[in-house]
């Protein structure tokens, strides 16, 4: 137990105002069904979901809406019972602003379920599960979304030793693991039994951070005759709930650039996520409805359970409305969030917190300052990057340099920027230089695409001339009558007087 | 005297026994060049450059028959990126061989089309598909955007759709913000 009490410090990080405090006097709350519901396709990391309704049809609470386009997706389902309004391009909450392909539903408020199924998962076998799990439309609930049958996948070359639950919850304002450890915790513990046994690890580890006291108070408790279920108190360091900052803080492993946690007998999910995959293998239910933080500038902050689809704006005014009007929405907390194209989207699988921004987050900011070359945005770097060379590189779109400096394993947590003297938005450079590499690694592609096609056009036409050639010669050696050559004549003349007349016809023109 | 001459010789020999095998084993198929510079052109295969396709254009520059600044799709990148792999001074794009337009693809009006094949003929990439008296149709993924096949068709129904913002092709924009000068006072 000894080695369990250890926490190895990462380093960097920031200790940032943690503001969770307003957010969890109050019971997470459930809202009434919404009038209406619009679902975006894109939720997740990969492929955009494949429709399966049309507008008009009738859906039952849990029935599919769009089902997993190959392995790297996830399925879609009705929230609640009702009929399919359109399917149409609107505004997602996505930092482009960009309309893009939802479905809306509006409830018949008979909130009926599809019959659901209970998966017996230690009869039918893991690959049999991971199969129903992929239409499951279980997404990493943390922020991240990525489809969480592509973790719980049987992996005969890494087997899975432990499990780590990550309830770090790192991010500043942001409640919603917290409240759902402290109301769900019996369905948190058998969920973690399940992923634990799922995964066929030995053990799993709760990491918490310490501002949490009443949570860990909670699930202590239940775990006392759990021999194999342990929780770790991390200290509340941002972005200590970073997954490899998590294993290292609780394992002392430090997994390396290139490899994934179960390379190293580890696999982590989200308290959340561990919730719905028990709810779906026990219960049969699948992904509708997430719990969210709303927060900052309103005049109830508390947590929702809310149905995906949910419009923003009716959920901020459950929270009691907006104390100073603003437009500004920040989806995700400070650090990593980004700020909403407007207040008319809806929930989503991904949105884990709404601050209300208030005037000062926005309007006090201040103006960015020339770098002074400090390095304490290198001291904060989580990851032991050098973001002021990051900074010239990408500032200056050498972007082959900044790749040398390891752009690509910035994981964009905001502590450069949150440190930096000189109020530099140094993320958004980042991001900013990513998105460039991105979009000239797929030129490139297709490029290469086009120049393979090309060389394969001229390849046919070179064979096609061949051919007609042998063809050509073939022909000419049966025609060697007289008879048909005066045809071909015939033939000729006619072909001339086609193009005499198509001529004339022109210049008629 | 006879022994330096002895070593000096077998020396020699080893020598052009590594050089020679290696001539043969390393041997670089095709002229590395043109394929250096085949890789930075955009392989568009407009023939905008007044060579028949983005491989004999490279061809040409390798030769130095071409210059470096004919080719609108490239952009002043690919002009950049040339003049540095040449050893050449960059030089504005020639504008005799058009302007760089954002990427679009071709788009045929599908009730107009009377299926005759001639854009088909036309594509440099194979991107449109059809028969005779069928309906064509652009496979969207492979257009190039090389505006070939819109020459070649009777009806005019073939347009240029520039490629749309979506949230897939999004790109976060270059961080534009003005810095604020600090006033301090100066003693003299």
């Amino acid at each position: 137990m000894k080695l369990l009490d250890k926490i190895f410090k990462f380093n960097g990080g920031v200790q940032a105002e943690t503001n969770k405090k307003v957010s969890t006097k109050n019971p997470i709350k459930s809202l009434p069904i919404p009038s209406e519901l619009r679902l975006p396709l894109r939720q997740h990391i990969g492929n955009i979901a494949k429709l399966r309704v049309k507008v008009g049809d009738q859906v039952l609470k849990g029935e599919l809406i769009a089902e997993a386009d190959g392995n790297i997706s996830a399925a879609i389902h009705a929230p609640t019972s009702g009929k399919i309004k359109s399917i149409e391009k609107l505004v997602i909450p996505h930092p482009s602003g960009l309309p893009d392909f939802c479905v809306t539903i509006v409830p018949d408020k008979k909130d009926q379920w599809i019959k659901k199924t209970p998966i017996d998962w230690e009869k039918i076998g893991i690959e049999e599960t991971n199969k129903l799990l992929l239409n499951s439309g279980i997404v990493g609930l943390g922020g991240a979304a990525f489809p969480s049958h592509l973790k719980t996948r049987n992996n005969r070359k890494n087997p899975i030793n432990t499990l780590i639950v990550n309830a770090a919850e790192c991010e500043p304002y942001i409640t919603c693991d917290d409240m759902l450890m402290k109301e769900r915790s019996k369905d948190l513990i058998e969920g973690i039994k399940l992923v634990q046994s799922l995964l066929g690890a030995k053990e799993t580890i709760i990491g918490i951070e310490d501002n949490k006291p009443e949570s860990y108070e909670i699930i202590s408790k239940l775990i006392l005759k759990e021999s194999n279920i342990h929780i770790k108190v991390v200290p509340t360091v941002y972005p200590s709930g970073y997954a490899k900052s998590l294993i290292f803080l609780i394992n002392g492993i430090k997994i390396s650039k290139e490899k994934l946690p179960p390379e190293y007998g580890i696999q982590m999910f989200n308290v959340a996520t561990i919730i719905a995959i028990y709810k779906f293998i026990i219960h049969g239910e699948t992904s509708l409805s997430r719990i969210v933080t709303i927060t900052g500038n309103v005049k109830e902050p508390g947590n929702y359970d809310v149905l995906f689809g949910t419009p923003l704006d009716s959920l901020i005014k459950d929270a009691g409305g907006q104390k100073i009007k603003t437009n500004t929405f920040i989806m995700g907390g400070p650090m990593m969030g980004f700020k909403l194209p407007s207040i008319d989207v809806s929930v989503t699988k991904t949105m884990n917190c709404v601050i209300s921004a208030e005037p000062e987050m926005i309007d006090n900011k201040k103006e960015p300052l020339p770098c002074i070359r400090c390095s304490k945005c290198a001291e904060a770097c989580p990851v032991s990057l050098q973001p002021q060379e990051l900074y010239w590189f990408s500032k200056s779109d050498q972007f082959e340099k900044a790749q040398n400096y390891n752009l690509f394993d910035c994981i964009e947590c905001g502590c450069c920027s949150y440190v930096c003297p000189s109020n530099i938005p140094l993320v958004q450079f980042y991001r900013y230089a990513k998105s460039e590499i991105i979009a000239e690694s797929i030129i490139k592609e297709e490029a290469d695409i086009a120049r393979d096609r090309t060389d394969f056009r001229i390849l046919r036409l070179e064979r096609e001339k061949k051919e007609r050639a042998q063809r050509n010669a073939e022909r000419r050696a049966e025609n060697t009558n007289a008879e048909k050559s005066k045809l071909i004549e015939e033939k000729r003349a006619e072909i001339k007087a086609t193009l005499e007349r198509i001529e004339n016809n022109r210049e008629n023109e | 005297m006879l022994t330096s001459i002895l070593i000096i010789l077998f020396l020699a020999i080893i020598i052009g026994l590594v050089l020679g095998f290696s001539s043969i084993k390393f041997k670089v198929e095709g002229d590395p060049i043109i394929d250096k510079i085949d890789s930075i052109l955009p392989q568009t295969q407009c023939g905008q450059c007044n060579y028949p396709g983005c491989k004999p254009y490279a061809t040409a520059i390798a030769k130095g028959d071409a210059d470096i600044n004919q080719c609108p799709p490239g952009g002043e990148k690919g002009v950049r990126a040339l003049a540095e792999l040449m050893g050449v001074d960059y030089k504005p794009l020639n504008e005799e061989h058009g302007i760089t337009k954002p990427k679009s693809i071709a788009f045929i009006d599908e009730e107009t089309c009377i299926g005759c094949t001639l854009c088909i003929q036309a594509c440099p990439v194979d991107a449109i598909l059809g028969a005779a008296k069928q309906m064509h149709t652009i496979i969207e993924k492979e257009c190039t955007g090389c505006e070939l096949c819109l020459p070649p068709c009777p009806v005019d129904c073939i347009t240029m759709e520039p490629i749309e913002e979506n949230t897939e092709n999004w790109k976060w924009k270059y961080p534009v913000y003005s810095i604020s000068t600090i006033k301090t006072k100066v003693n003299h």
